[in-house]
């Protein structure tokens, strides 16, 4: 029975693939039209850019709205100028200046400085609430203000110099400043239309909502429908409208793997969001030109919770990060083109190479573990990695389990958990091994490398080195950036040495894409500024 | 009958305030808060937000809270989904539930009902089985595998209906077909059984001793009967059907009630969970009530009491 069911299926996909194109189809009409249609993931919690913390949201999100520096169309650090026409810095990097162009909100009022002054004032309201006002710390006093030590904004070092001019000074030296500008965090919300809605403070303000929202972006809201599309078309009053190539976006909220592909292959989609891991090998060979393998600044790696016997044991901990074989893991499980991560910053940040410190020697593997205790893996308490309930973690650790037990002689059980419940074991450090994930929010090592400092919120291993905050605090106030990267490798190799975690790989990013979409180019952070992007009706 | 439908309906409003204790305090209970995150949130933001929720103040006295709004109407704000009220998403969503829940259920019936009819009135010949086995088929055939497949041949081999989406009455088709023919499948089977007792019953024989029509003995004398079960069935059907499945939502990107269920429990989103429990609590015991009305019009021999 499940023979022929999967005969019938096989041979209906083979007649679906090739009845395509026999009639006009959704997505022929919208590339005729210049719009395009891509599955975004899941509906936006909202498009307030001071409050919301996810992937759609932000591919949403800029095109409504632009910072000072905007997202190059090729180059991961080349900054793009945005509201801001020029800029410069002083020698060290802590004074910034930026010279704002002539430009309108989409309500037609002028860009001024103030409007950015007013905005990061806004993210640093404690009452708001803002999840990444962190972000905003390198600016000098922004933390002080935001924990309530003062309520004086004249002492955050955000100066309106006039309406065309905006000084920025830092807490330290920052050369990487202009990337940490393009994220969404540092986007200006229009001072005018918040205040007219509750004003800074105001967590459900209804300014970002589809009839209020006012952006200044290259796109303007064109329609919102819950759970079914958000549509976008360009905007007349932004200042390079005449760049500008599409004629409209429309972003599909589809949470679904299956329905995206569906959707792709019956001509609803120009672009999936992702790919189920499982179909990867079949896109290869059926539809080469559609299937994208891209790099992508993530990493997938295992937390071990050092506070816990065995793991309090460095040794422990190297045996299981170097005993299983990570290249058969990602040709054989992930399937997606991801590469085995030898290290902890993933591949791609100019200036700073991969470490290949974590390498496969399941022979010196089994020499620290009996030198641990247990040789063989005789008498390893019984240990539990922990995923968060998905079958693609379920297919990794199933896969670490086995290579574990066949390298190292150990056994360990897996167990899920509901994400909400997952998060809270990870934090509270109630588990033995835990499935992670790292994506991030600017290309720099310090994204990276940051988190894992005593007690920051965002470590969840127990793991404390004085040594590393050490070199961490000095990269902060580095004075040159080939000295801060120094400090980041230095930091970067103790981890590896102490082993807090256990790289497994680096993300790539496995998407379907119409050939006919052009300017969309592989970008480490899958930031596409849209405004380049453009639709061929053929 | 005033009088039972007012007592049912005090019932009513009193299994309605125990579902939501109920549901109040096991959310209450539940591990992992709407606010929690990937990335960790500092304390002093995270005491922020709680505090705009009310999730400050200590569980009774939010249970007090809130249970003052919703006597009011007031189900509250979305605790993930900012700026958007609870009332707004199931006044966005339950109108596209609405529709095709009913397009869905009339399939069902309109299809299930007959079917079961002619089964049961020719037993054991062709026109039983033929249906009958396909029934089977399709109560064993979960709409998630039925949707797809569905999708694939109509969707992508003829290319004749849209895969998924909800724009326009050519999308209502694959999804309604879908959850229609899964419970076509049960009324079919259900309503065979119903009119099979009754076509047995001792004074079906002496009907058709007597010479009374096959044609009057089965439209007349058994089918009120004989839907007595299907009917019953209704009730959760309906409401079921109507508060939207999350799978056929899923499957073919409808944007209705279902997927708010499961959004709502996975994000912790603890207003929206409270007002959707409601809401379906109050459609499950409505759908009841007007079963039992219906199951006592169409047999006399129970009563309201």
């Amino acid at each position: 029975m499940k023979l022929l069911r999967n005969v019938i299926l096989a041979a209906c996909m083979g007649l679906g693939l090739a009845s395509c194109g026999d009639r006009e189809r959704a997505t022929d009409v919208a590339a005729r039209e210049g719009v395009l249609m891509m599955g975004n993931g899941s509906e936006p919690k909202g498009l307030d850019p001071h409050l919301v913390t996810g992937v759609p949201e932000n591919k949403i999100i800029s095109a409504l709205l632009e910072g000072l520096i905007s997202y190059h169309p090729t180059d991961d650090l080349k900054p793009e100028p945005g509201m801001a026409e020029s800029w410069e810095s002083n020698d060290d990097y802590t004074v910034w200046t930026f010279h704002l162009r002539d430009a309108k909100w989409s309500n037609g009022d002028p860009v001024r400085a103030g409007d950015f002054a007013y905005s990061w004032q806004r993210m640093l309201t404690p009452a708001l609430g803002a999840e990444y006002a962190p972000m905003l710390y390198v600016i000098k006093g922004a933390q002080a203000f935001h924990n309530s030590e003062t309520d004086d904004f004249s002492t955050v070092g955000v100066k309106v110099i006039d309406d065309e001019t905006l000084q920025v000074t830092l807490e330290g030296p920052t050369p990487y400043f202009l990337n940490m500008l393009k994220h969404y965090s540092f986007f200006p919300v229009n001072p005018r239309v918040v205040e007219e809605f509750g004003g800074m403070g105001d967590r459900a303000s209804r300014w970002s909502t589809f009839e209020n929202y006012v952006g200044n972006g290259p796109f303007v809201l064109e329609k919102w429908v819950t759970n079914q599309v958000i549509r976008v078309k360009p905007n007349p009053t932004y200042w390079d409208a005449k760049t500008v190539k599409l004629k409209g976006i429309e972003f599909y909220p589809v949470e679904n793997a299956a329905t995206e592909e569906t959707m792709f292959r019956g001509g609803r989609l120009h672009m999936t969001n992702t790919v189920q891991p499982d179909k990867i090998p079949v896109f290869k060979e059926k539809m080469p030109n559609e299937l994208k393998i891209e790099p992508y600044l993530g990493t997938y790696f295992y937390r071990v919770n050092v506070t816990r016997p065995p793991f309090d044991n460095p040794k422990v901990r190297e045996a299981l990060a170097i005993s299983f074989d990570k290249q058969l893991l990602v040709d054989k499980v992930t399937k997606g083109g991801q590469a085995p991560a030898t290290g902890y910053v993933p591949a791609g940040i100019p200036g700073y190479a991969t470490s290949d410190k974590v390498k496969f020697d399941p022979e010196r593997g089994r020499q620290l573990l009996a030198e641990a205790g247990y040789p063989g893996g005789k008498g390893f308490p019984k240990a539990e990695i922990l995923i968060n309930t998905s079958e693609a973690h379920r297919k990794i650790a199933e896969a670490m389990q086995a290579m574990w037990k066949q390298n190292l002689g150990i056994d360990v059980g897996i167990y899920n958990q509901e994400w909400k419940v997952y998060l809270d074991s990870q934090s509270n450090l109630d588990y033995d091994i835990s499935r992670s994930a790292w994506i991030g929010d600017y290309v720099h090592p310090s994204t990276f490398i940051d988190m894992f400092t005593t007690g920051n919120g965002n470590n969840d291993t127990g793991w404390a080195n004085p040594q590393y905050d050490r070199l961490v605090a000095q990269a902060q106030v580095a004075k040159s950036e080939e000295e801060r990267l120094g400090l980041l490798r230095e930091a970067e190799n103790l981890l590896l040495t102490d082993l807090p975690i256990v790289p497994v790989y680096w993300y790539t990013r496995v998407y379907l894409k119409d050939p006919r979409i052009q300017g969309w180019n592989p970008k480490l952070l899958d930031n596409h500024p849209y405004k380049y992007v453009s639709i061929n009706a053929e | 009958m005033a009088k039972f439908i007012t007592l049912r309906f005090l019932q009513g409003i009193l299994v309605l305030l125990g579902i939501y204790a109920v549901t109040f305090f096991l959310v209450a209970a539940t591990p992992g808060s709407p606010f929690s995150s990937e990335r960790a949130i500092q304390p002093e933001i995270l005491a922020q937000i709680e505090a705009f929720y009310g999730y400050d103040k200590p569980t009774s006295e939010r249970f007090i809270v809130s249970l003052g709004n919703i006597l009011h109407g007031d189900f509250g704000p979305s605790a993930v989904y900012a700026n958007r009220s609870v009332t707004d998403i199931i006044a966005e969503s339950f109108p596209v539930s609405l529709k095709l829940g009913s397009i869905s259920l009339a399939i069902a019936l309109l299809l299930g009902i007959p079917a079961g009819i002619l089964a049961a009135v020719k037993k054991n010949t062709w026109l039983d089985y033929v249906p009958m086995s396909t029934a089977m088929a399709g109560i064993c055939l979960p709409t998630f595998v039925m949707g797809p497949l569905l999708a694939l041949v109509f969707g992508l081999i003829f290319a004749v209906l849209p895969v998924a989406g909800w724009f326009g009455p050519e999308f209502v088709v694959l999804p309604s077909a879908t959850l229609g023919l899964y419970y076509a499948a049960y009324f079919a089977r259900l309503t065979r059984g119903g009119m099979l007792e009754m076509l047995n019953q001792d004074w079906v024989r002496t009907a058709r001793a007597k010479g009374v029509p096959e044609r009057t003995i089965v439209w007349k004398h058994c089918l009120k009967g004989g839907l007595i079960p299907a009917i019953t069935f209704l009730g959760p059907a309906l409401a079921g059907i109507i508060s939207g499945s999350f799978v056929v939502e899923t499957i073919f990107q409808v944007p209705g009630l279902g997927q708010w269920f499961v959004k709502g429990a996975l994000n912790r989103d603890d207003f929206l969970i409270l007002g959707l429990t409601v809401l379906f609590a109050s459609l499950i015991v409505l759908m009841n009530l007007l079963v039992d009305i219906a199951q006592v019009a169409l047999n006399p021999r129970l009563k309201y009491d």
